[in-house]
Parts: C-alpha cells; sequence; structure tokens
C-alpha cells in the first residue's frame, strides 16, 4: 500500500499518475477465517479493521453480495452528531463523535470530515423546551450543544428565514458545534484500504445464503454464493437486511425494514455553512462539498427492500425546505434514491452477543447509523475479540426488549424517524 | 407511489389516501398476564419483515376509514390481493 502524502502525490505526478497501485485487491474467499464480517459497509469494514489494529485478529473476512459501501453508506446524508437525550445514548454517539476526530490522519485518507455544526430548530413551546433539556442532559454527560435564539441561528445560518410570519416560525435552535459532514464513500474506502493493508480480505460479490451452527448450537461459519467459509466468530452488520441474515441462523429480530429517501439539488456555489434539523417541519439540509444541497427526512410508511420510495414523500420533504428556506425555492432536484433502514422499536441499535455463540451483531441503526460507524465498528470489534459487550454498548443488548430496559430514543431523537 | 385496491370502496387508489398500519393477523394474547415475558417480548416486539409475501394491515383513512388486510411482496412492493378485515390469510 502506497502511504498517501505529499511527497506521494508529487512523485506519482511525476509518472502522471499511472502507476498508483490499486488501493486493495478484490479477494477471493479462502477456507476458513478467524472471523467474518457480514455487509461490507462502513460499519462492517470499520469493525474488520479495528479487530486487526486494536485486537491483533488480522485473519479476517468481511463478505458483501454486492459492492463495497453501496449499500447504505453510499445512500445516507451524512449527518454526525452526538446529541441524543439518554446517557446510554449520549455514550454511545459520543464515542463515535470522538473516533471521527483524527480518523483521516488514523485510516491515512480524507474522510472529509467537517464540523459545521449541526443545528436544531426549535418552531413552538414545546420544541424550545424539550430542546433545552435536551442541552442539559448532553452537557451533563460532556457533549456540546447550545442554545441560540433565533437572530443568533440566523447569524450562524444565512439562509434561513426567521420570519415571524412563517407558518411555523423559528423561537430558537440547539446547536452542537461538533457536529457535521463526513464524505460517506471515503468512510467505507478509507476503512477498507487500512483493514486490507492489515491483512483483511474484502470479498465483494458474495451474498451469505445461511449461517451454519454446530451440535452445540455455536456458529460454525457462514454459507455463501461462493461456497462455505468456516469461522467461529462472525459479526453481521448488514443494516436493512440484519433481520433475513438473523433468521438464517434462527433467530427472530425485532426489526422491521423500511425506505428512507434522500435527495440532492443541482450543484451550487457554497451558500450553506452548517446542518439544519427541523422535526416540526420535518426535514433536514446540508451542502456537500460539490455543492449540491444534500436533503432527507422521514421514512416511507411500509416494510420494504425494493431501494426505492414514493415521490410524495420527497414532495412533503421539499415543501418543508421552501417553507424554512424560502431562496431555494426555485432551485432544481437532481437526483433522489431509497436505502432500506432496519428500525428497531425502541429506535436505538442492537450491538453485541446474540443468543447463537460466536454470532455478533451491529443492526438496528434505522435513519442514523453514519454517524455512529466509528463507534459502532470499534464496538462490535471490541465484543468480537473479547466475547463480551464494552460497557458502553452492553446496555444496548437483544435482552433489552424482553426485560423492558428500553433506550427510547423514538421520542427524543432529532428528528422523527 | 403504490396503487392501492380498497376490498371495501372497491376501487384502487393512490397510496396518499391511506395509512400503513403494520403487520396483520397479530392476534393480542386473550390473558397477557398469563404470558411469560418471552411470549409478551414476542408478541410486542418480533415481527416476520420478510424479504417477499408480507401480510400487512391498512387503513382507507381518506376513504371510507375501514381497516384492511393486503399481501405485497416487499421486494417489488407489488400487491398480491387486498381483503377485508375479518377474512382468513391469503
Amino acid at each position: 500500500m502506497t502511504r498517501f502524502s505529499a511527497f506521494s502525490l508529487f512523485a506519482k505526478a511525476l509518472g502522471g499518475h499511472q502507476s498508483w497501485p490499486e488501493q486493495w485487491p478484490d479477494a477471493s474467499p479462502k477456507p476458513g477465517y478467524d472471523a467474518i464480517i457480514v455487509g461490507a459497509g462502513g460499519h462492517g469494514l470499520g469493525a474488520a479493521y479495528y479487530l486487526a489494529k486494536k485486537y491483533g485478529i488480522t485473519n479476517v473476512a468481511v463478505i458483501e453480495k454486492g459492492w463495497l459501501g453501496g449499500g447504505n453508506t453510499g445512500r445516507n446524508t451524512t449527518i454526525i452528531r452526538s446529541n441524543y437525550l439518554y446517557d446510554e445514548s449520549a455514550h454511545l454517539y459520543d464515542h463515535a463523535l470522538k473516533l471521527w476526530d483524527g480518523l483521516s490522519q488514523e485510516l491515512n485518507y480524507n474522510t472529509m470530515y467537517s464540523k459545521r455544526g449541526v443545528m436544531m430548530l426549535a418552531h413552538n413551546v414545546h420544541d424550545v423546551q424539550s430542546f433545552k433539556r435536551h442541552i442539559h442532559a448532553n452537557r451533563l454527560n460532556g457533549v456540546d450543544n447550545e442554545w441560540l435564539t433565533a437572530e443568533q441561528a440566523k447569524e450562524y445560518c444565512p439562509p434561513l428565514s426567521i420570519s415571524p410570519d412563517a407558518r411555523h416560525p423559528v423561537l430558537g435552535a440547539a446547536l452542537q458545534r461538533r457536529g457535521g459532514t463526513a464524505r460517506h464513500d471515503s468512510v467505507a474506502w478509507g476503512y477498507a484500504r487500512a483493514a486490507a493493508a492489515l491483512g483483511v480480505d474484502i470479498i465483494q460479490n458474495c451474498a451469505a445464503t445461511g449461517i451454519r451452527r454446530g451440535a452445540n448450537g455455536a456458529v460454525e461459519g457462514v454459507e455463501t454464493e461462493r461456497g462455505f467459509i468456516a469461522s467461529k466468530r462472525v459479526g453481521v452488520s448488514a443494516a436493512g437486511h440484519s433481520s433475513v441474515i438473523m433468521q438464517m441462523a434462527g433467530l427472530d429480530f425485532p426489526l422491521e425494514s423500511y425506505p428512507l429517501q434522500a435527495l440532492v439539488s443541482e450543484p451550487v456555489k457554497p451558500v450553506f455553512p452548517c446542518v439544519v434539523m427541523s422535526n416540526t417541519v420535518h426535514a433536514y439540509m446540508s451542502q456537500s462539498d460539490k455543492g449540491e444541497l444534500v436533503i432527507g427526512a422521514g421514512t416511507d410508511q411500509y416494510v420494504s427492500y425494493s431501494q426505492r420510495g414514493a415521490l410524495h414523500i420527497v414532495e412533503h420533504t421539499l415543501a418543508a425546505i421552501c417553507e424554512i428556506f424560502p431562496i431555494f425555492r426555485r432551485m432544481r432536484m437532481l437526483r433522489s434514491w431509497g436505502g432500506i433502514v432496519d428500525v428497531t422499536p425502541d429506535r436505538s441499535p442492537i450491538l453485541g452477543k446474540t443468543p447463537v455463540p460466536g454470532l455478533y451483531v451491529n443492526c438496528g441503526w434505522g435513519t442514523g447509523g453514519f454517524k455512529a460507524t466509528p463507534g459502532a465498528a470499534d464496538l462490535l470489534a471490541y465484543t468480537m475479540a473479547k466475547d463480551e459487550p464494552h460497557p458502553i454498548n452492553a446496555p444496548y443488548n437483544l435482552d433489552r426488549f424482553r426485560t423492558g430496559r428500553l433506550i427510547d430514543e423514538a421520542a427524543a431523537a432529532a428528528v422523527a424517524h | 407511489m403504490l396503487l392501492i385496491h380498497c376490498p371495501y370502496c372497491d376501487e384502487q387508489r393512490a397510496e396518499i389516501e391511506f395509512a400503513y398500519a403494520g403487520e396483520a393477523h397479530i392476534a393480542r394474547p386473550p390473558d397477557p398476564s398469563a404470558l411469560s415475558d418471552e411470549d409478551w417480548s414476542r408478541y410486542l416486539f418480533i415481527r416476520s419483515n420478510p424479504r417477499g409475501r408480507h401480510h400487512e394491515r391498512w387503513r382507507h383513512i381518506h376513504g371510507c376509514g375501514r381497516f384492511f388486510n393486503a399481501v405485497r411482496d416487499t421486494v417489488t412492493d407489488t400487491f398480491e390481493a387486498t381483503y377485508k378485515a375479518g377474512e382468513p390469510r391469503r
């Protein structure tokens, strides 16, 4: 692997950039591995990287039914924040946020993490009270979040309309300055390259078709389209298809899969400096470094694996954007797409061991998994290496749906799911 | 946008007239307190979430207002059938 640096860039420029090696090899499956990760998105590739880097388990395969980073890693709106209400959530998401810092240096790959701030608009008394409660709870957990008046919000994000005549006037906002965006594809590519350099095999076009279990119930390996691959440790990080994979191991998971759409506008000059979310008017937006406005909102209403949704959902989202940002009313939209998100009943992930020995899971991130990528990857690797959850992900067990100890972010998250 | 046939109105209408209401044919246990935590958790939280045929409830909220059941393929989003509430599972 060529280390990326100003010097290597200069040296390769002398050869007209013709001699760059491939960033990682397209591996074929070996008969067995010390660990297998199902799903080569940011979460899965990251877990393989941390298994190799932190825990010395380098004989690892990441298997992927499509192409690397082609699922929700390549389909999300790249927003990063950690201002969740509950203690468990604050610890989990802030663990990820801390890892975003320095990730580009660690991977020697520019993830383009930009701390441009995530601002959540309050439109009514209930919003104001609930956001202030969030701010206080966040600060008690060491997570930055501050209250802005409407004027301060306008100063932070000039395109915002704070007209008192608006149908949903802006009464103030909560701002997490460490929040922001990152380049989603880069995260997958960076982890893939760094993991491959440590010896991890990344095997694309290799869908899992079964999970083989031995007489004692423990995992023995994964059946795939390209044959059986043996491993006593299997981590599932398959986003919308997690419940399908878990059923291969005979486990029913409390997950439902919904289409979540996003869209981008035509690219324009830099006009939008931060991320703005509005729960009440129901949309969120940022501007990518390419210049496109990146827009999203809630899921479609029905369970589906089709990776597309209905136009009226998009229309509803854009109506909200036009309401909050009248200057974008004549902006044309370029592309829209959908991804399949796995939603749990309490809108918090399931991350840890399963009732099947040797089978680990990282799923249920619903509509907000991208921000957690480095944290979830790190914690899945920890859990797989030690066969016990880290204190941060211990509360995110499957058993909480039996005990009732839910982490009920359904109402506490920033945007309705 | 889905086109959905309401078995009560006997008309094919646009999805915006309908509200999705989750998986169909999940009966509330007659005596919840007799259930183990395991079984109660199954009733509350476990859904089939299949890749393929899915039995689901819809409500014609901007029409007749009634609940009915449907079978839809979750990969193609094609409806195989819709039928009235109370009719046997298709």
